[in-house]
């Protein structure tokens, strides 16, 4: 069998396979928030750099190889991985208080798992639309941190197209495919995988945003590395022998 | 009306009803609109069958594409620190003032809107701005006068006077590729008379190496590119020049164009690739129609087309792709995906364009002068190329000077030239810093003088911008932040934050607001965009920061508070929108700074 090591660990890979898919099925969690194994790498978030051999690449759009050695869980790589994440903060508009979203937030919760305690860095303040146009699903931009996981959802699973990215630079923008731009004109559903892909309070179904109390949700109880994905309850119950 | 009417139908089909061509479609439909309107993207999405997503996200990601009007006529100044240095703040008042209008705003009576852009390209002769895209160098006060009283009498642009537009080359050294004459084929002749091994062995011996300023073995990038298998090759040339400072590519296609695209037309014998591309920077718009007149001769020649100097088998037609003002498509997988019409995010990789290039075909990605040089070695043998430079890099470089000079321009020299002689030779008498290669590249002192122009000292693309001693480094510096900033692609969080912040924190040290504190912060914003980042824009971003703060540590000294830290945050600024709508200035609308 094909194996690379990860943090002094040999972790087995089959051909083809990235360093972050070989690790995620030998149970070793690297931090990622654009990264999810059923949707074609991005690469954008950069949470995933990893140390390969020296050079520095995302662990999501590396194949592994070999023999590679490759280091995720340094103290050097964390505090940037920590610096990305509130960078991530500070370009959005992000209230975790008054968030539908929060104690299932992605963001918040790999917030949690790298010891954020400040958002550090000055706030943007951007001034972002948000578009309650649909009958069954929010788009709140002020939440979007740009991972495209919607766009290759409703490109790759759903058939339908509904999400793109505007704009350049820092004025990047969730755009959506619809003659007026807004989410309602378009053929969006709240079953859709685009809408529950998420990581974030982006993009959220409506009227259910406090069906589970705040405090009993999945990273008011569990770090990020236990369920790195929200949708992937099985593991979890795997590891609580249910 | 000076707009013509824009059938959208029509223009797909021109471009084949193929979305690959995207941005030169847009660029027709804001050429006849003025802008590209909401509902003309909802036809293209029709006409083109592909989502209405797709179209708006190209259009909004260049610089020069806009769905609001811009008028009939659309001022761009270039923002270049040397334009500056030259007085183009000043000057894009003037114009506004005789305008009446005010900046990044369209005009009331909907005639005019005046803005700024990233470096055009005529750092040699500024400031200098783009009209409907087309250059105006050498701007003064006369000037503006004029070009203002043109647009109040609303005089279409083709009647304006030819001078308002003449571009110079400004070469002051020549060398083997500006001063020799070069008869259209002789290269393609003499590598006719052997094979295409020979050409690639020809190349190596030469140590041709890219001009680009990475300096990647030209020999190996077509051989890799050869030996990979594809349904098709593609040769593509980067004419997307947008280092500030840099333009050098703007005279080699203004006045050897020739050379180039014969360059690429051995490159096609090579790879046995049948369809090249000119990336050409959408600043660069106005050599167009000479450009393709040197096409049409070449291919009258029998120099391009099917059957290349009666070769049955030697069919190659370049096709010219205009960019439309985004820095970041010099990098070359960022340049495909703008060639196949998306926005230029640069891809993830490996594979690399030699393997996966346009369309996922293997593609050699060249400058525009690495070609001028093969073409060179085609008609004279690497021999003669490698008798020039020194052992590691061959031949000779073109250097873009300008900045505090008497002579600015085109000055071609062998590799290893010195930064002294280069200083000497354009009259640079007072010089205390130059960027080597534009922002991306190196800073270096007065201290520094004695280093080399070559790939094992200083390498470059070709921008040499020189500061005299009154200059203040830290301005230029901010300059550049403001540069990466605008032109960061957006893709990956480190580049698209990372640059803003270090904008805003140059900017919060310009207000006299910084402290060692900020300083600390740029470095480690720094260290993370060079870590991380995704391709060489947010890893070079925070360069010029890091190196003026190191050799230049009095410009940012002078401006900081004897603080720990100081906020960012204007608490009379904030006051500011209340100020507006309540319509006071007086003192007791303001809160005034305690001294600390």
């Amino acid at each position: 069998m094909t194996t690379f090591t990860l943090d002094g660990k040999t972790i087995p890979f089959e051909e083809g396979q990235t360093i972050i898919e070989a690790a995620a099925a030998a149970d070793v969690y690297i931090p990622h928030l654009c990264h999810h194994p059923e949707f074609k790498p991005h690469g954008s978030c950069k949470l995933c750099t990893v140390n390969i051999g020296g050079r520095l690449g995302a662990a999501c759009t590396n194949r592994a190889a070999e023999g590679m050695v490759v280091e995720s869980e340094t103290p050097a790589l964390n505090a940037d991985r920590l610096a990305l994440t509130q960078m991530l903060f500070v370009e959005g508009n992000h209230f975790c208080p008054s968030c539908e979203k929060s104690g299932n937030c992605q963001l918040q919760a790999v917030a949690y798992h790298l010891g954020m305690l400040s958002p550090h860095f000055p706030h943007f303040y951007p001034a972002r639309d948000l578009d309650a146009s649909h009958p069954d699903v929010l788009l709140e931009r002020n939440r979007c941190i740009l991972c495209e996981l919607c766009v290759r959802a409703s490109c790759d699973v759903d058939g339908k197209n509904v999400f793109g990215i505007g704009g350049r630079g820092i004025k990047a923008r969730l755009i959506v495919n619809s003659p007026s731009g807004r989410l309602g004109d378009s053929s969006l559903a709240v079953t859709d995988r685009a809408t529950e892909v998420c990581p974030t309070g982006a993009l959220i179904p409506k009227r259910r945003g406090f069906s589970v109390p705040i405090g009993q949700r999945l990273y008011d109880h569990h770090d990020i590395q236990e369920v790195p994905q929200a949708g992937l309850k099985t593991k979890m119950k795997e590891r609580q022998g249910g | 009306m000076l707009r013509r009417e824009c059938d959208p139908a029509a223009v797909v089909a021109l471009w084949r009803g193929d979305a690959a061509n995207l941005v030169q479609i847009l660029h027709e439909v804001q050429d006849a609109c003025g802008n590209i309107p909401d509902a003309m993207i909802d036809q293209l999405a029709k006409l083109l069958n592909v989502p209405r997503v797709r179209i708006e996200a190209t259009a909004s990601f260049y610089h020069f594409f806009h769905t609001e009007s811009h008028g009939e006529y659309e001022i761009l100044f270039s923002d270049n620190i040397i334009d500056q240095l030259q007085g183009k703040a000043e000057l894009m008042r003037y114009l506004c003032e005789r305008l009446w209008v005010e900046p990044r705003k369209l005009s009331e009576d909907g005639l005019v809107w005046v803005g700024e852009t990233s470096d055009i390209g005529m750092a040699d002769q500024g400031p200098a701005a783009l009209v409907n895209g087309m250059v105006l160098p050498a701007l003064s006060k006369s000037r503006i006068d004029l070009i203002a009283d043109l647009i109040r009498a609303k005089c279409p642009l083709a009647e304006w006077p030819a001078m308002l537009f003449a571009v110079a080359d400004n070469v002051h050294r020549a060398g083997p590729l500006l001063g020799e004459a070069f008869a259209p084929g002789a290269g393609l002749r003499a590598m006719l008379s052997s094979s295409a091994e020979a050409m690639l062995a020809e190349l190596d011996v030469a140590n041709l190496r890219g001009r680009g300023g990475a300096g990647y073995k030209t020999a190996m990038k077509w051989a890799s590119c050869r030996k990979a298998q594809g349904e098709a090759h593609y040769v593509v040339c980067n004419a997307d020049e947008g280092e500030p400072g840099t333009f050098k590519d703007r005279v080699l296609l203004q006045s050897h164009a020739d050379l180039v695209f014969e360059g690429m037309t051995v490159c096609a014998r090579v790879l046995g690739a049948k369809q090249g591309f000119l990336y050409l920077r959408g600043e660069y718009k106005y050599m167009l129609p000479s450009l393709r007149a040197v096409l049409d001769a070449r291919r009258a020649a029998g120099l391009l087309g099917k059957g290349i100097l009666n070769d049955a088998e030697f069919d190659f037609d370049i096709q010219i792709h205009l960019g439309a003002g985004a820095y970041i498509c010099g990098e070359e997988s960022a340049l495909i995906e703008s060639l196949e019409g998306k926005p230029g995010k640069p891809r993830n990789r490996p594979p690399f364009p030699d393997t996966s290039g346009y369309r996922n075909q293997p593609t050699v990605v060249n400058n525009v002068e690495t070609f001028a040089c093969a073409a060179r070695i085609a008609e004279r043998g690497a021999a003669w190329f490698s008798g020039l430079g020194t052992a590691q890099s061959t031949g000779s470089k073109l250097i873009s000077v300008s900045g505090d000079c008497a002579r600015p321009g085109v000055y071609e020299y062998p590799f290893g030239v010195t930064v002294r002689q280069v200083l000497e030779d354009c009259g640079a008498t007072d010089a205390h810093a130059v960027q080597i290669s534009g922002p991306s590249g190196t800073c270096i002192s007065w201290q520094e003088f004695d280093r080399k122009i070559a790939f094992e000292d200083l390498p470059t693309a070709g921008a040499f911008m020189v500061f005299s001693r009154e200059r203040d480094m830290f301005e230029v510096a901010r300059n550049f932040t403001h540069f990466f900033a605008h032109e960061s692609c957006g893709f990956c969080t480190p580049c698209r934050v990372g640059t803003s912040l270090l904008k805003n924190t140059m900017d919060k040290l310009a207000a006299g607001k910084g402290s060692p504190y900020d300083m600390a912060e740029m470095k480690r914003i720094m260290h993370i965009q060079l870590s991380m980042s995704h391709c060489g824009l947010g890893h070079t971003a925070a360069n010029p920061v890091v190196q003026t703060m190191e050799k230049f540590p009095d410009a940012y000294e002078k401006r900081l508070k004897k603080l720990h830290f100081e906020p960012a945050f204007d608490l009379d600024g904030a006051l500011a929108t209340a100020r507006l709508i309540t319509g006071r200035d007086d003192e007791w609308a303001h809160i005034v700074e305690e001294k600390s």
